[in-house]
């Protein structure tokens, strides 16, 4: 394999792995931006899925596609749990409180999650086989083409949710102007309530679709989480075209970090990145000035 | 302030009888890692408690700690305490120079900066197998020596530990009762206003940092003399939660709060041997609940349990009379 053939293996692979982080990246932005929270156990959310999926896979033999749409459902329940339970009886929540809570409940999902599914690593079956197709001399798996075809299918289907339906723009609303939306009759803490589970659902979906390349276990959830958070931060969390590049920006990067540098220092990548963008550009890279949200 | 003597000497007390309570050999071996935990508490309630910034990777100052002290010493054979101080003026430097960007943010943003932090350090000691050892460790890390004394049993572990502990619960109660402590529990109400009121709040929060950055770090030194073998396992991001832990379920901004958390956090694994399996559950469920219903910490709760009974008691004796 020469190296023209080896720089497209990464960037297609960098490509993949990209599409998740941003999936898991709207994720962010969408709870961010309802409610300004920053969800630190959306990474749990994501192994909730792909955990849940294998579950009802192995368990139940439930069939597969049956299994992810289950395991996307579930999860879901999960983060609206989560956000009753949680988040919404909370007195008097301060930033500080709902950093401690959030990281608390990250922690809680994971032990939870350990109790009942064991510390094995599951792999999922991938969704059409395993045949690898040759493009531009490098090898791609029937997996990635569903990955970006189900990326690409949920961000534009998100897109025309916060655009044409009332749902949609009652939760841009929010995002702007909390209280301005109250007073226009939004009940906000539905739509609070209904991030969690919009946000938690994609969360799934990713967990599950990268399931059958990189494996999941009880702990995948924190490298996930925080690398759909850089993701996210990356694309000033939007939850639309800005995340997406910022995840795509991330996964390749990793890729050829990885492939070109040295592969133990993978995921340090991303954290470095994570501190860059923290310390010299916060408000994203695609963004001037004040970000636009949602 | 006659009070604050008075907690003080109570506490030490406890600590120095501590030893002559416990027969068996291996608790007190887990009474000297309830003085690096403590350590370790306090340092990040200092932080976290008064200045109000959060911090997940004080894990990481404890590793550099420990790893700082245990490659200058096992691989290149300095002087221990020598070591110690090196890793301890690094550790300080580098804590100052990324304090400055890393307290610009705020809440949520400072979390995942201080976890990205954490955990980069974290794959540095697992990957730079050549200086660290890599994830099997770095064994043969001599004991600290005193007076021609080797601090090599529990018994000596223990008395050298907890002087540093009562060492630093003595600065720190100094340190929140002047007026450096007021000024960084205005920062943790209000920046701003603490900035009108003249605090340099932006210095005052690096300083903070920089200080429980050392103080974790002078902790991992400790350790890493105490038990002489250290892996990365130990510095990891679940170790910065257990942290966290303590401090909450203490209390925030209480320093005793935080040897009492510590000392739970530490002894309760240790009582309940089915524990293991379930501590993240346990932690977990901790954070959660704490912040929930008791978010001044078990110090808190106790005063108020306090209050509530001195308020029945009158009462019933007015009652009987």
């Amino acid at each position: 394999m020469d190296f023209s053939q080896q720089l497209t293996q990464y960037l297609l692979s960098g490509l993949a792995t990209g599409a998740i982080y941003a999936l898991i990246g709207i994720g962010f932005a969408i709870i961010y931006n309802s409610t300004g929270i920053i969800n630190f156990a959306q990474g749990e959310l994501v192994m909730i899925g792909g955990m849940l999926g294998v579950y009802l896979l192995e368990r139940w033999q439930v069939p597969l596609f049956l299994a992810v749409l289950l395991a996307i459902v579930g999860t879901a329940c999960v983060g609206v749990l989560f956000e009753r339970l949680a988040i919404r009886p909370l007195r008097q929540p301060t930033p500080l409180s709902l950093v401690i809570i959030t990281i608390g409940g990250s922690i809680l999902l994971r032990g939870i999650a350990m109790l009942l599914w064991g510390k094995d690593t599951h792999a999922l079956p991938s969704f059409s086989g395993d045949a690898p197709l040759a493009v531009a001399g490098a090898t791609l798996l029937p997996q990635h083409l569903w990955i970006f075809a189900l990326t690409i299918l949920l961000i534009t289907a998100t897109k025309l949710f916060f655009q044409y339906t009332i749902t949609g723009k009652a939760l841009r609303a929010c995002a702007v102007n909390r209280r301005a939306a109250g007073l226009v009759g939004i009940d906000v803490r539905r739509m609070v309530l209904f991030s969690f589970f919009i946000s938690a659902a994609i969360g799934a979906l990713a967990g599950i679709i990268i399931a059958p390349l990189t494996m999941t276990s009880y702990d995948v959830g924190i490298m996930l989480g925080l690398k759909g958070f850089c993701a996210a931060i990356i694309g000033g969390m939007s939850s639309g075209i800005g995340t997406v590049l910022g995840g795509i920006l991330l996964g390749i990067l990793e890729s050829l970090g990885a492939g070109l540098i040295s592969s133990g220092y993978k995921d340090a990548i991303a954290f470095i990145i994570l501190l860059l963008i923290l310390f010299l550009r916060p408000q994203g890279l695609f963004s001037r000035g004040e970000s636009e949200r949602v | 302030m006659r009070r604050e003597w008075f907690k003080f000497a109570l506490y030490a007390l406890i600590v120095l009888l501590a030893p002559l309570c416990v027969n068996g050999g291996y608790l007190l071996n887990v009474l000297v890692f309830v003085g690096i935990n403590t350590l370790l508490a306090v340092g990040l309630n200092l932080l976290l408690g008064f200045a109000g910034q959060i911090s997940l990777g004080q894990a990481a100052f404890y590793g550099l700690g420990a790893y700082g002290s245990g490659v200058l010493t096992a691989s290149y054979g300095w002087n221990p305490w020598l070591a110690l101080v090196a890793a301890a003026l690094t550790v300080g430097v580098l804590a100052f120079a990324i304090g400055f960007p890393i307290l610009k943010l705020k809440g949520h943003y400072l979390a995942m900066a201080t976890l990205g932090f954490g955990i980069i350090v974290f794959i540095v000691f697992n990957e730079y197998v050549d200086i660290t050892g890599g994830p099997s460790g770095l064994p043969g890390i001599p004991n600290l020596t005193a007076a021609g004394m080797t601090f090599d049993s529990d018994l000596k572990n223990f008395y050298l530990i907890w002087a540093v502990v009562l060492t630093v619960v003595l600065l720190a109660i100094n340190l929140v009762h002047s007026r450096i402590g007021r000024a960084l529990r205005a920062i943790h109400d209000s920046e701003v206003a603490a900035r009108v009121l003249g605090v340099n709040a932006r210095l005052l929060k690096v300083q903070i940092f920089t200080c429980s950055a050392v103080i974790s770090c002078i902790a991992g030194s400790l350790y890493a003399h105490t038990v002489t073998f250290i892996s990365p396992a130990s510095f990891g991001f679940h170790f910065s939660i257990e942290l966290l832990t303590m401090v909450i379920i203490g209390g925030l901004g209480s320093i005793y709060g935080s040897c009492l958390g510590a000392a739970l956090l530490t002894l309760l694994p240790e009582m309940l041997r089915t524990f293991q399996d379930y501590d993240i559950v346990v932690y977990g469920f901790l954070l959660v609940a704490m912040t929930m219903f008791l978010p001044g910490g078990l110090v808190q709760g106790g005063g108020l349990l306090l209050s509530q009974l001195k308020r029945l008691w009158p009462g019933r004796g007015g009652n009987n009379a």
